[in-house]
């Protein structure tokens, strides 16, 4: 046991939020006074916890920094995420040549001429998901009615996974991403995920279409550049990453308008399009939902800040406070949609970024700048104080009840 | 300004492009950055600059005159 833990000094992390917005104050609180140092996480051990802006950008950006959970030390988000990679390897667990190899068969769709391309199927399905939700009835689950379907629709289609069957993968994206699932549970469902996915795989290979699937099959697997199983976990990646982080951010995102008119009055009378692009940036620094940090795992001795960090030493980087560093973002815990937010680091740093980050701005874009256009008189249909939160790998509400 | 990038170092996030689109693009062929300049006049500095801090893999170098 190392010295830190011995001490009386011990922090468990993640720490409790105290404002539903807001990273914990405790974690704002080590900026200031610590911005590196040990922490006790879930299993018992003491990974280093970075949570200042620069110290983020430079972990994550560090070849000595590993992300590959096979190495002892890697820091678990929970039991749940273990779960998980003893069933497979993904993207967000290789370092290079590996992660290098897998990430060029795919950075080619998520170019940002091609999501911008998406734009106007985009809009139809927002449109479409608002009008059905106008004809139901009032309250509606705004979670139910477009904060999910809309992301799982824009990747069913591009993927070319059967929409009618998006219910059943988001559940098991659900199980997956819950901090609350055992390492049973989490395995199960990605199975059940990489065995339906694998399914659709076979099925792209009998007939091919036009959408990613396919082009993995036809130019990849065909070829034997990548194997059936590689095909698949990066399906898998590429549905579980392309849903419930847009998902959770456009419900999120919109709690916060709802909770200030004044914000959804600038929004909704917004002439130029990069008044939107500029809020979509700002509440990604804002809210941040990939709020558990990032995991790393160090592969070498260094000098870190005045800390010695050793290889085998877990590294977690704390994306939700480095975001809310004064020293990057004046006033970082107000929300100003005109501020220059574009350097948050929401979509993580180095070269494992957000590969779908271009797809995630659109969607975003075209949400805001029409769901309070549309609905003039979106309202929260609950207090503030009912609406829950989630215990996940990617925050959120677990429903929003709406009406208008 | 001077600008150089890193194709082998490139993992196409796309911030280039929407930093400066003038100066970056993706190619069709593979989503990697091009550069479209390079030797950018002086009112595309700041672009060029926030660019190369955006860029998650530290592909592009922007060297002053």
């Amino acid at each position: 046991m190392n010295r830190e833990a011995a001490s009386e000094n011990q922090l468990d992390y993640p720490m409790p939020r105290t404002c539903p917005f807001d990273p914990p104050s405790a974690l704002i609180k080590l900026q200031e006074e610590e911005p590196i140092r040990r922490v006790r996480i879930w299993d018992g051990s003491h990974p280093w916890l970075v949570t200042g802006y620069n110290a983020a950008r430079e972990i994550l950006s560090d070849r000595r920094m590993s992300v590959d959970s096979d190495r002892p030390g890697y820091p678990f988000s929970s039991d749940g995420g273990r779960g998980r990679r003893q069933v497979n390897k993904v993207l967000t667990n290789m370092d290079d040549p590996e992660h290098q190899f897998v990430r060029r068969m795919l950075t080619r769709d998520f170019m940002v001429t091609r999501t911008r391309a998406m734009r106007p199927q985009i809009q139809e399905s927002v449109d479409q998901l608002i009008e059905k939700m106008l004809a139901g009835p009032k309250p509606a689950d705004f979670v139910e009615a477009l904060a999910l379907p809309l992301p799982s629709l824009v990747i069913c289609q591009l993927l070319g996974v059967p929409y009618e069957d998006s219910r059943y993968l988001e559940e098991l994206s659900r199980i997956q991403l819950s901090q609350l699932s055992t390492a049973e549970q989490t395995a199960a469902a990605l199975r059940g995920m990489l065995d339906f996915l694998g399914k659709v795989v076979d099925e792209k290979d009998k007939n091919p279409q036009d959408d990613v699937i396919s082009r993995l099959v036809v130019e990849q697997m065909r070829t034997r550049v990548m194997q059936r199983h590689e095909v698949v976990n990066a399906c898998q990646t590429l549905f579980l990453a392309g849903h419930e982080t847009t998902a959770n951010q456009i419900a999120l995102s919109t709690l916060v308008f709802l909770q200030n008119p004044e914000l959804l009055e600038r929004l909704r009378t917004a002439e130029d399009p990069a008044v939107i692009a500029n809020a979509v940036e700002e509440m990604l620094r804002y809210l941040t939902v990939i709020h558990l940090g990032r995991a790393r795992v160090a592969t070498e001795d260094f000098k870190f800040h005045g800390q010695h960090i050793k290889a085998g030493d877990g590294v977690i980087v704390a994306l939700n406070a480095a975001n809310r560093d004064e020293d990057a973002f004046e006033n970082p815990n107000q929300v100003d949609i005109n501020r220059k937010a574009r350097h948050h680091i929401a979509f993580g740093f180095g070269i494992h970024q957000c590969l779908g980050q271009p797809l995630a701005r659109v969607e975003l874009e075209v949400v805001y700048s029409t769901l309070y256009r549309r609905i003039p008189t979106l309202a929260l249909a609950v207090p503030f104080e009912d609406i829950e939160f989630k215990n996940s790998l990617v925050y959120g509400v677990k429903a929003l009840p709406v009406t208008w | 300004m001077k600008v150089t990038i890193d194709r082998n170092k490139c993992v196409g996030a796309g911030q280039c492009v929407l930093a400066a689109p003038e100066v970056f693009a993706q190619s069709d062929e593979d989503g990697l950055v091009v550069l479209r300049v390079q030797t950018p006049s002086t009112e595309l500095r700041e672009p060029v600059r926030a660019a190369a801090n955006l860029c998650p893999a530290l592909a592009i170098t922007v060297e002053d005159d």
